[in-house]
């Protein structure tokens, strides 16, 4: 059974003109660390917290978001309780806003399973001087206040915390974006390591696009609330196929590339306000035809390689140059 | 710093301001107009012997500073002087007026703190209709000064309905709170309303923070997450209004006092003022500084227990 299943999701929100989501698939199974990537305001947080059942008041959403198989969106507050609490966990991007600052790190960590899954408070702490332990710092952090923590301990509490209830699946939303690089790289490689030793799916949802290549088996890029294209990470930074996907690599930095200005995709992301009526990408995308102003392309499997699918009418174009500078 | 040296420093910083205090206590009532011997012969003209009796035994003829330290002297004896007016111990007077008092500002205090924060959680949380309600009804508290209520709830519920006595004190624990509940009332209305907007915008304020959907995220129940965070987190801001309280209860209770003739503090000191008792209202200002020290020092105690982020003493230089 996969461990997150998001079927045909559609989120609309009130006085917008276009839904924030219009029809998103993702799945990741088991084991599986997938990464979700985009620009700010592509929709790739509100599908992750999604999983959760943490939607923005007054959503309305269509369409399917199964953790192990049970629907998210259909689910009463107990359900939702305990699924939070046992079945998914988020972590966060900001640990010094996500821990409450006047509760001690203990109370932090075992809040939840204590309340909810009604742990004593003994075997709680206990888990938690494990789960501690098992990220990298000690027990003595129980005892301690956030503030008394650097950033990069904090994140790593948020990681404990969200092993406690022993979740099938992780979010990390952007996990790495608020701490310092060599912290980032701890973090990284923590999480990848807690994967095989705790067995869990990890969705990451990221706007670095080397850390999504570093760290994911599989890669989903999200534009203005689809999915452009989706594949296995190594085929689909080496090849992409969709024209966004392209620039998105052409616009990062790199060590081995010469020295000169960066690639900037033109225009801007379509404003929620916008009806879409062809590819949301079509304004700035080099390849655009008039076909791409008058229809949305579905997102299919590429020929030839099946693990691949992408939402663009000139998939077969892309890797032909024109969107290489 | 440690909670001892902590307390200690505070403790001589108090001394040092009831010091000052005394003296500008006792400086403004030797420059205010009038004097008790004149009072005393209430306009009758007085032989100059007389006259010279008065003065003599209240020591009023002694030069400023020698009636400043022979008063601050008594006082650190615990002596405050005979009331001209009552012709007792002020020591006596106070003993007997403070129960009321405190028993009156206890009682206000309870109503506040059970009601505002009561009013303000139901206007963060719940929103909608009853935040309005709260809202417009807040701010009918807010625009009603005590001696105003007082007034209101005495024609009301003492004169109309005769639900309350009308004034006085009362003999015994449960006669004092029949006695005290409506000048209770008046006091703790405008602090109600306050209290109830600082609550309700402190929670509104932490609702916002990530934390708290961080917690709901971890599956924590919606009352759980108002409780253990959002109240939680704003107990800071509602103990920092909470010595504001004590000390506006302290100075409204002059005003409620007098208009339901509570025998307390309050209304000694309003009388002693209009009959120019010199010692009676320079021991009652003192013991009001004394309070009011006493209370922003509890509150700064408090605070390291609501914050941990707080500590007490002066404040770290780059820690």
């Amino acid at each position: 059974m996969t461990t997150l299943d998001i079927q045909a999701y559609r989120l609309s929100l009130p006085d917008t003109a276009r839904p924030v989501l219009a029809g998103v698939d993702l799945t990741v199974g088991a084991r599986e660390t997938v990464a979700l990537v985009g620009e700010s305001g592509s929709g790739k947080s509100l599908t992750s917290r999604s999983v959760l059942g943490l939607l923005p008041a007054g959503a309305r959403t269509e369409g399917t978001v199964r953790v192990n198989g049970e629907d998210v969106l259909t689910m009463a507050p107990e359900q939702l309780r305990r699924l939070r609490t046992s079945s998914a966990a988020m972590i966060f991007q900001d640990p010094r806003a996500a821990i409450n600052p006047l509760r001690r790190i203990g109370d932090f960590l075992t809040e939840s399973v204590r309340l909810n899954a009604g742990a004593a408070p003994a075997a709680a702490t206990a888990r938690a001087a494990e789960m501690l332990e098992a990220v990298g710092l000690t027990a003595a952090a129980l005892r301690q206040y956030p503030g008394e923590l650097s950033g990069g301990m904090l994140q790593r509490v948020m990681i404990a915390a969200a092993l406690m209830g022993d979740p099938a699946l992780i979010l990390a939303d952007e996990p790495t974006t608020a701490l310092d690089v060599t912290t980032q790289a701890e973090v990284v490689a923590l999480l990848g390591d807690l994967r095989t030793r705790f067995g869990t799916g990890l969705l990451f949802v990221t706007h670095d696009l080397g850390l999504a290549a570093a760290i994911s088996d599989r890669v989903y890029v999200m534009y203005a609330g689809r999915i452009a294209e989706t594949g296995p990470a190594e085929a689909l930074f080496d090849r992409p196929r969709h024209p966004y996907t392209a620039a998105l690599l052409n616009s990062t930095p790199r060590l081995e590339a010469p020295a000169g200005r960066l690639a900037a995709i033109e225009g801007r992301p379509p404003s929620l306000q916008e009806e879409l009526v062809g590819c949301p990408f079509a304004p700035r995308c080099p390849l655009a035809t008039f076909l791409c102003s008058q229809q949305a392309p579905a997102l299919l499997p590429v020929a030839g390689e099946p693990a691949r699918r992408v939402a663009c009418h000139h998939s077969d174009r892309t890797g032909e140059g024109s969107v290489h500078a | 710093m440690s909670f001892l040296r902590f307390a200690a420093r505070r403790l001589a910083e108090m001394a040092a301001t009831l010091f000052g205090a005394s003296f500008v206590i006792f400086g403004a009532m030797y420059l205010a107009p009038g004097n008790p011997a004149s009072f005393l012969l209430s306009g009758r003209s007085a032989s100059p012997e007389a006259l010279k009796a008065i003065n003599a035994q209240y020591h009023l003829d002694d030069p400023f500073v020698l009636q400043y330290l022979r008063w601050t002297g008594q006082i650190l004896h615990g002596d405050f002087g005979r009331s001209i007016t009552y012709r007792t111990d002020v020591s006596r007077l106070l003993a007997d007026r403070l129960p009321s008092t405190l028993l009156l500002v206890g009682m206000a205090l309870v109503l506040v703190v059970a009601l505002g924060l009561l009013l303000g959680w139901i206007g963060a949380v719940r929103g909608g209709a009853a935040d309005s309600t709260i809202l417009v009804s807040t701010t009918f508290a807010l625009g009603t000064p005590s001696f105003v209520a007082a007034v209101l709830l005495q024609g009301l519920f003492a004169v109309k309905l005769g639900w309350f006595p009308t004034g006085g004190t009362g003999d015994g624990l449960g006669q004092m709170i029949w006695h005290l509940t409506l000048p209770a009332v008046a006091l703790a209305l405008y602090l109600i309303g306050m209290l109830a907007r600082v609550t309700r915008a402190a929670m509104l304020e932490v609702l916002g923070q990530e934390h708290v959907t961080v917690a709901r995220s971890r599956g924590v129940s919606d009352h759980k997450v108002i409780r253990r965070h959002v109240f939680r987190n704003a107990l800071g801001t509602v103990l920092t209004t909470g010595g504001l309280i004590v000390s506006t209860l302290l100075v409204c209770t002059v005003l409620v006092e007098s208009a339901f003739s509570v025998g307390g503090i309050g209304q000694l000191l309003e009388l002693s003022t209009t009959t120019k008792d010199f010692p009676t209202v320079q021991a009652i200002s003192l013991i009001m500084v004394g309070l009011f020290m006493t209370v922003n020092l509890v509150v700064d105690l408090l605070h390291p227990l609501v914050d941990p982020r707080v500590t007490l003493g002066p404040r770290r230089s780059a820690a």
